[in-house]
């Protein structure tokens, strides 16, 4: 590995647990002095209800938890850092324009519950969302109130059961084909329903015969992802979703994956009843680490009338919630959704305009065709043809050398990237899924192409410097092993005496 | 575009590597019938600075806390937040990352995350928590599919008392595996009616679901509703909307509580219109294994240094696919740092001197409105920082002769209850000064 490569090391801190920090008596807060009469807890409420104490909760300085927390950030890798080709999570950059407006006043101190005519210009910008993204998915309502993408799912999927329901039968089963993500079978189970798996042709899609020999008028209905997640669009779309129809089902699509396609085409002209969007993939917004994100539902007019309460409507220039939809299957989370992410998304399409968005679909497509084709050769190709928005390797061509997927995913680490998603669909054996987006120039691609060479490379070579990597973050390979042996979640007080 | 770095030119270059002549080549396999011949009709690009102008303009046009004094609380609470959250959850590095999937890289979320477990355990009195769920109604829907499949059984039973939004979504979860739904009523006093409760719980009943403080502010005694659980081997689940009283009340994990769901939004987040909040979910050990969402665990790495790192996956969609315990995947890794930096900035002093700042200024407020005319305490239990006013006027009549004073005066409990339709709750924050709770006071008693 030469001097010329992005990650190197710097000065990072070790940086204890907060509970084995600070004194008694340390504070980090500052609060009004009380102008009420300070009466005793015990006078209000029966002691019995009382505690005395949180046994454990820290008592530490505002320093001490400014520090704290950025010296634990840098033991972090993020988008804002560098390349995080993540297949399957798109993770593009999250602006710092969202991020102000979500924080104004008006929208961050507002109150769910506050009178609607003072909350016209919140209940205006869920309305305009809704409408952009119904045009971007061509479909007829959207309702903005499910939290993530599997959250949108599970509402989908709800949806489809109620409208099912409303004709006399819920019906039982599911098809999901194999290369699925794993919420899309947990989502159907929570919904009670029974996952008959699809198996994916040999071109890397589904092929209509294979769903035509599983549909019956017990399936309820298929859950389809596109572009699948080999990065591959389902051409016979049209075709599946008039076999499905044909028995009474409903089509529903993972739309984690609409970054490739944004402003080309459009879901609901393919015969795609309910599907729904990832914001904090397609619509920048950040990942937070793990969220939160925000997973609208987009359906045809068949499905709305089941749609979570309440929705937004436009009365003239006035904006007004609505919850008079009698066979709405209720709510799935409290108050309207993740306004403030929401609002992030909105912020993002009015910076790129119709123009914008679709210049990202393409730039998108043409990074990750350009990291397929200069990796192949150094790199295994299951399916050797041009994808959309992301790749698909795996580690037939290093297996030979003892090198797996996992360590070339390490390895990359001590070259300054985050590895791709890995061992994922499960369809490939070792798969590694690289999604690079729109937001990163030929440079940085071409940096990692030659990272990923390298490793190749290195694997060879120099087998054991693979195997052992990382070897430049603060911490290397973990025992994953004993933690779910012995596992230990939470910190506790060592036991007095020792 | 200013997002997008790669110009036509870079493009072009990148095309010719592919060894295509157009981008439209890329797209050859999208069918042609199914693509769209037209641009999307949505508005064309705004510049930054126009839209900062837009959205500035549309924000004005919604009350905030700031400008309004606002006595609403009802699952979302305005607590003051310190500078510093802010600042330190806008770090690239905590906001621009991921789920850690790779923990060699993921430290600093991991380690926060396992802090959090750690203070919701401490809060709640509870022996595991999970490393957050979307929001609270949700999270306490979770709490009574994993009750279900820790008894075996199909009935729930929940108190009309739990917020009604926790209701409903919990009974739109139920729905889709046909749990059966028991809702039971309050005393005069607004407490839990052990009686009906009692009559109520069977040896079909997975769980008994309660809310402390409940919706009307009224504090629980937990304890013997975990005993009339237990009698019938149901699980008690323990809704807490609002965390803060727990600086002050009695933690549910020493009241037998068997699981605790309940909204971090109290603890330091925004109220942002209804989210993104922050679901907690708390259990005891021996139900770990039932468990939905993440969790995040100590171990050691390859020299031996202590590090975190997701644990106990094969409860989780990824591996177990339709076995999975949730579907849940993303969650709300963020929003669970903000609360985690929320307590331990204002720690094991400030969480109860805050709350105790709330309980005070509510039972100021109480005072005040019970003597104001029209005006009386509906329920006589003991309350937190929220409680329920009686009113002779329609309280929809109240509420907006109190906005014209910019006071949001509270929430209309018709909507939710019919036979509270003559009622407000009103909730008080250490936000609300004195002035503004007399100014209240005054303005419902039709004083100018
Ligand atoms: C293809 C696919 N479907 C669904 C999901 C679930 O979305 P979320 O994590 O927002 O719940 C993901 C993301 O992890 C995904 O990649």
């Amino acid at each position: 590995m030469s001097g010329q490569t992005v990650g190197t090391r710097g000065l990072v801190f070790n940086e204890p647990l907060i509970f084995e920090q600070g004194s008694p008596g340390r504070v980090g807060y500052s609060l009004p002095a009380s102008d009420v009469p300070e009466k005793k807890a015990e006078r209000l409420i029966p002691k019995k209800l009382l505690r005395d104490d949180i046994p454990g909760f820290p008592e530490v300085s505002e320093v001490d938890v400014v520090r704290h927390f950025t010296r634990m950030s840098q033991w972090n890798y993020g988008i804002d850092l560098g390349f995080y080709p993540l297949g399957s999570c798109t993770m593009k950059y999250n602006p710092r324009l969202n991020e102000d407006m979500a924080r104004l006043p008006g929208f961050a101190r507002a109150h769910p519950y506050q009178p609607e005519a003072v909350s016209q210009g919140a209940l205006q910008l869920l309305w305009e969302l809704e409408q952009y993204l119904a045009e971007i998915c061509g479909m007829d309502r959207v309702s903005l109130q499910p939290s993530a993408g599997a959250h949108g799912e599970l509402t989908g999927i709800m949806l489809i059961r109620a409208y099912h329901t409303s004709k006399g039968n819920p019906r039982k089963k599911i098809l999901i084909p194999d290369s699925a993500h794993g919420t899309n079978p947990a989502s159907s189970a929570v919904c009670g329903y029974q996952v008959i798996p699809v198996k994916s042709g040999s071109r890397g899609v589904v092929e209509p015969q294979a769903v035509a020999e599983v549909m019956d008028d017990e399936v309820a209905g298929i859950m389809l992802t596109n572009p699948n997640t080999l990065g591959i669009f389902e051409d016979h779309i049209v075709e599946i979703a008039k076999i499905v129809h044909g028995k009474g089902g409903q089509v529903y699509c993972d739309g984690a994956n609409l970054n490739a396609f944004v402003g080309i085409a459009r879901p609901g002209d393919m015969g795609i009843d309910v599907i729904q969007l990832n914001v904090h993939k397609t619509f920048s917004t950040p990942h937070g680490g793990g969220g939160p994100g925000a997973g609208p539902v987009a359906m045809k007019r068949h499905l709305a009338p089941f749609s979570p309460v309440p929705t937004v409507e436009k009365k003239g220039n006035q904006f007004a919630l609505n919850y008079g939809l009698p066979k709405s299957i209720g709510k799935v989370r409290s108050f309207y959704g993740s306004f403030g992410v929401l609002l992030r998304a909105y912020t993002y399409i009015r910076t790129l305009g119709p123009t914008g968005l679709r210049r990202a679909a393409e730039v998108a497509v043409i990074n990750a065709n350009y990291i397929l084709t200069q990796l192949k050769g150094a790199y295994h190709l299951p399916y050797d043809r041009y994808c959309k928005h992301e790749c698909v390797f795996d580690d037939a061509l290093q297996i030979p050398d003892n090198v797996k997927t996992l360590d070339i995913a390490k390895r990359l680490m001590d070259y300054g990237f985050h590895p791709p998603t890995i061992y994922f669909p499960l369809i490939v054996h070792g798969a590694l899924m690289i999604e690079p987006t729109e937001t990163e120039s030929k440079e940085t691609l071409d940096q990692f192409i030659a990272a990923m060479q390298a490793i190749a490379k290195e694997a060879k070579e120099n087998g054991d410097l693979v195997r052992n990597a990382p070897h430049n973050p603060r911490v290397s390979r973990m025992d994953e092993t004993r933690a779910a042996r012995q596992p230990n979640l939470r910190w506790k007080p060592k036991p007095s005496g020792s | 575009m200013r997002y997008i770095p790669n110009t036509d030119a870079d493009c072009r270059r990148m095309l010719d590597a592919i060894g295509v002549k157009s981008v439209e080549n890329l797209f050859a396999d999208i069918p042609a019938a199914v693509r769209l011949k037209r641009p999307l009709r949505i508005p064309p690009a705004l510049s930054e600075a126009d839209l900062v102008k837009h959205l500035r303009a549309l924000a004005a046009r919604n009350a905030d806390a700031d400008r309004y004094s606002s006595f609403l609380g009802a699952g979302c609470y305005n607590h003051f937040s310190p500078a510093i959250i802010g600042h330190l959850i806008s770090r690239g590095e905590f906001l621009t990352a991921y789920t850690p999937y790779q923990p060699e890289i993921s430290q600093g979320t991991l380690q926060a995350m396992y802090e959090y477990q750690t203070l919701i355990c401490q809060l709640t009195g509870m022996e595991v928590s999970n490393a957050s769920m979307y929001e609270g109604a949700s999270a306490t829907a979770e709490g009574i599919l994993m009750a279900h499949r820790v008894t075996g059984r199909d009935e729930v039973v929940v108190l009309r008392s739990v917020h009604p939004e926790y209701r409903q979504v919990t009974r739109t979860y139920a729905q889709q595996i046909n749990l059966t739904f028991h809702e039971v009523g309050f005393t005069p006093a607004g407490t839990a009616d052990l009686k009906a409760i009692k009559a109520a719980l069977t040896d079909r009943a997975a769980c008994l679901v309660v809310q402390n403080p409940n919706f009307f502010g009224v504090v629980e005694d937990l304890a013997e509703l975990g005993e009339a659980a237990h009698a019938v081997g149901a699980l008690l689940v323990v809704a807490v909307p609002e965390p803060v009283s727990l600086g002050l009340l009695k933690p549910p994990g020493e009241c037998g509580a068997d699981i605790v769901t309940g909204e971090g939004q109290a603890l330091g987040v925004p109220m942002s219109f209804g989210g993104p909040y922050l679901g907690f979910f708390a259990t005891q050990e021996k139900f770990i294994r039932q468990m939905p969402g993440r969790l995040v665990g100590a171990t050691e790495d390859r020299e031996g240094r202590t590090g975190y790192v997701l644990t106990l996956a094969t409860r989780e969609q990824h591996i177990r696919r339709e076995k999975a315990t949730s579907n849940i995947c993303t969650s709300e890794a963020l929003i669970a740092l903000i609360a985690t930096i929320y307590m331990e900035t204002l720690g094991k002093n400030g969480l109860r001197e805050v709350a105790l700042q709330n309980l005070r200024k509510a039972a100021y407020a109480k005072e005040r409105l019970a003597k104001v005319r029209g005006c009386g305490l509906r329920f006589s239990g003991p309350t937190f920082n929220e409680f329920v006013v009686q009113v002779k006027r329609k309280p929809g009549d109240v509420l907006k002769g109190l906005l014209r004073k910019q006071i949001i005066g509270g929430l209309d409990l018709g909507q939710f209850y019919p036979e509270l339709k003559d009622s407000l709750l009103v909730c008080v924050t250490e936000q609300n000064s004195r002035q503004e709770i007399d100014a209240l006071a005054k303005t419902m008693g039709g004083g100018r």
